[in-house]
């Protein structure tokens, strides 16, 4: 008996867990009326797709998210790989002094520090603009310390025997370092993109035209009560926004999941 | 001959610095310096037109401690961690534990657990409204089926704070349920067959074996956990805007409404230190005594 008992727990919980989606799914092609009375049998319509399409400038918040979390992760991937090999492998006084300086951020969140950087992002010129979303995630702390782990397990041999082919220090770090934590690489991208795709409270503060606002914000603005649109419509809209990420992610599972182990269990 | 070791050292530290200043310029301009300024901004007076700011030593602190609201709004996030921090990391290792079981369907199970985690919390906040909504809400509909009333979960005070951490939970669980489930891959299953030998139950083996061996990953999930209960807001926005009457408000909220609504930006800087100051002790505890175990090599 107890034998059936915790695989039903287990299913039970997993048709929970995907529930709010698969109502939202259900609600974004039918009409509203049908949707809150769950007429089962309504036709299936396009209609809220449509209306919510044309109710915000969803291609440009689409294009802004992609070269938000593009521009993100070119410079994570920049800072993080010079820093994590200095960290990693060259010696200097201060050195371990300095590596807990930038742990410390990963507790200080830029989340947090919200009303000081936005004055600097002021003072910076950077208001309403993409480099002002982004500015504050590139130095990340968590994809120094990633960068750093993966570097050290690179073996030294790689290291000499490209010195004596004459490499100097960045053509060391870009032929044999760089190339050997591609594995890392990959997962930073997945878990950075996945992050910036979603942020929502620093991009809300940030912007203030259609032209930098990233899907989350135009989300948030488009679902507001003052907007009127009906419960399907947000739905629609909610579909349409989250559709790319889940798309990659169901196709992508394994490395997805792989990722987010990568990156956590250092 | 000490000259040139002493020279190529020299190169090497010289090298060191170049690789690390740029991302400790961008470190500095967008993480310590605000974090200094914070405290510097929070001893100062508000500005106005006419009376321009100036040194007030503690008294926004003073100001802070006399408000209501602020005590309401750090009771509420105390609440707020104290459920989603234990509920979701309880299911987390549920969760876990199930998906590495032979189960049916185990790869769907997986899926559904982790999904919420890919989502934005903007839009998992949408996908909840539809289960909130007092007229047709889904809740309402199936507490209808067993005669219970209408229930206006977001727009009583006595609710709005439990359904907002409901969210949190369904966003959290999943994404804890990895790393469990890593840890849970590294046990040898000859312990299993050992304990099985010894006649110990399922659950003696779960409570004396599994659980113990967790550990480390239960301290790094708590931490991460905590970090969550003050950096997770964004569905507020959606769900109750902290309301009704600030029955759900938390206090990252707290600070940008002060901020960027009330252009209180004294009051805001001092919450944004208390908060630092919590996020320290945090830092401390992990470094000086988490690590203490499992040193960074």
């Amino acid at each position: 008996m107890s034998r059936f008992i915790e695989p039903a727990m287990a299913i039970l919980l997993a048709l929970l867990w995907i529930s709010p989606l698969v109502f939202a799914l259900w609600a974004a092609f039918h009409d509203v009326s049908d949707a809150v009375n769950f007429r089962l049998s309504a036709p299936l319509t396009l209609d809220n797709f449509r209306t919510a399409w044309e109710g915000a400038p969803w291609l440009q918040y689409f294009l802004n998210t992609f070269l938000l979390v593009t521009l993100i992760l070119t410079g994570q991937f920049f800072l993080c790989t010079l820093a994590g090999f200095a960290f990693a492998q060259t010696e200097f006084r201060g050195r371990d002094t300095m590596f807990i300086l930038v742990l410390l951020q990963l507790f200080i969140l830029p989340e947090v520090l919200i009303v000081e950087n936005y004055r600097v992002a002021a003072a910076l010129g950077l208001l309403d603009s993409l480099a002002g979303i982004g500015a504050p995630y590139m130095a990340s702390a968590f994809g120094i310390f990633l960068m750093r782990q993966a570097f050290k397990s690179v073996p030294k041999d790689l290291e000499e025997a490209a010195r004596v082919e004459g490499c100097s220090t960045l053509g060391v770090l870009w032929r044999v370092y760089v190339p050997a934590a591609r594995p890392t690489y990959l997962a930073y991208a997945l878990v950075s993109v996945s992050t910036h795709w979603n942020n929502f409270l620093w991009p809300l503060i940030v912007t203030n035209s259609e032209s930098t606002r990233p899907l989350t914000v135009g989300l948030s603005l488009f679902g507001a009560p003052e907007n009127g649109v009906d419960i399907s419509v947000i739905s629609a809209a909610t579909v349409m926004v989250i559709a790319p990420l889940l798309i990659l992610f169901l196709v992508f599972q394994r490395q997805f999941v792989q990722a987010f182990l990568t990156a956590g269990v250092k | 001959m000490t000259d040139a070791f002493a020279l190529e050292r020299r190169r090497r530290a010289v090298n060191g610095w170049l690789l690390l200043s740029p991302a400790l310029i961008m470190l500095s301009v967008f993480a310590f310096y605000p974090s200094l300024a914070t405290v510097v901004t929070s001893l100062w007076s508000r500005g106005t037109r006419r009376r321009p700011s100036e040194f007030v030593g503690l008294e926004n602190y003073q100001y802070l401690f006399e408000d209501p609201t602020f005590w309401l709004v750090a009771w509420n996030n105390l609440l707020y961690a104290a459920v989603t921090i234990p509920v979701s990391i309880a299911l987390a290792l549920a969760m876990a534990l199930w998906a590495n079981s032979k189960i049916p369907a185990r790869s769907f199970v997986r899926t559904a657990y982790f999904t919420p985690t890919v989502l934005p919390m903007i839009a998992a906040a949408n996908l909840w409204l539809f289960f909130y909504t007092p007229s047709f809400g889904i809740l309402n509909q199936i507490g209808a089926l067993f005669g219970a009333g209408p229930v206006n979960w977001l727009g009583q005070p006595g609710t709005a704070l439990w359904a907002v951490s409901a969210v949190t939970i369904w966003k959290e669980a999943g994404f804890f349920m990895i790393f469990y489930l890593a840890a849970l891959q590294t046990i040898p299953p000859d312990l299993k067959e050992a304990a099985e030998i010894e006649g110990a139950s399922r659950w003696t083996y779960l409570r004396r074996i599994v659980l113990p061996l967790l550990m480390p990953t239960t301290l790094f999930i708590l931490v991460n956990a905590m970090i969550n209960s003050v950096k997770l807001i964004d569905h507020l926005f959606i769900l109750t805007k902290g309301g009704p009457s600030d029955s759900s408000k938390l206090i990252l909220y707290y600070i940008w409404e002060n901020a960027f609504a009330y252009f209180d930006r004294p009051a805001a800087a001092a919450m944004t230190a208390l908060v630092l100051a919590v996020l320290g002790a945090l830092a401390a505890f992990q470094f000086l005594v988490l690590d203490k175990r499992t040193h960074y090599r």
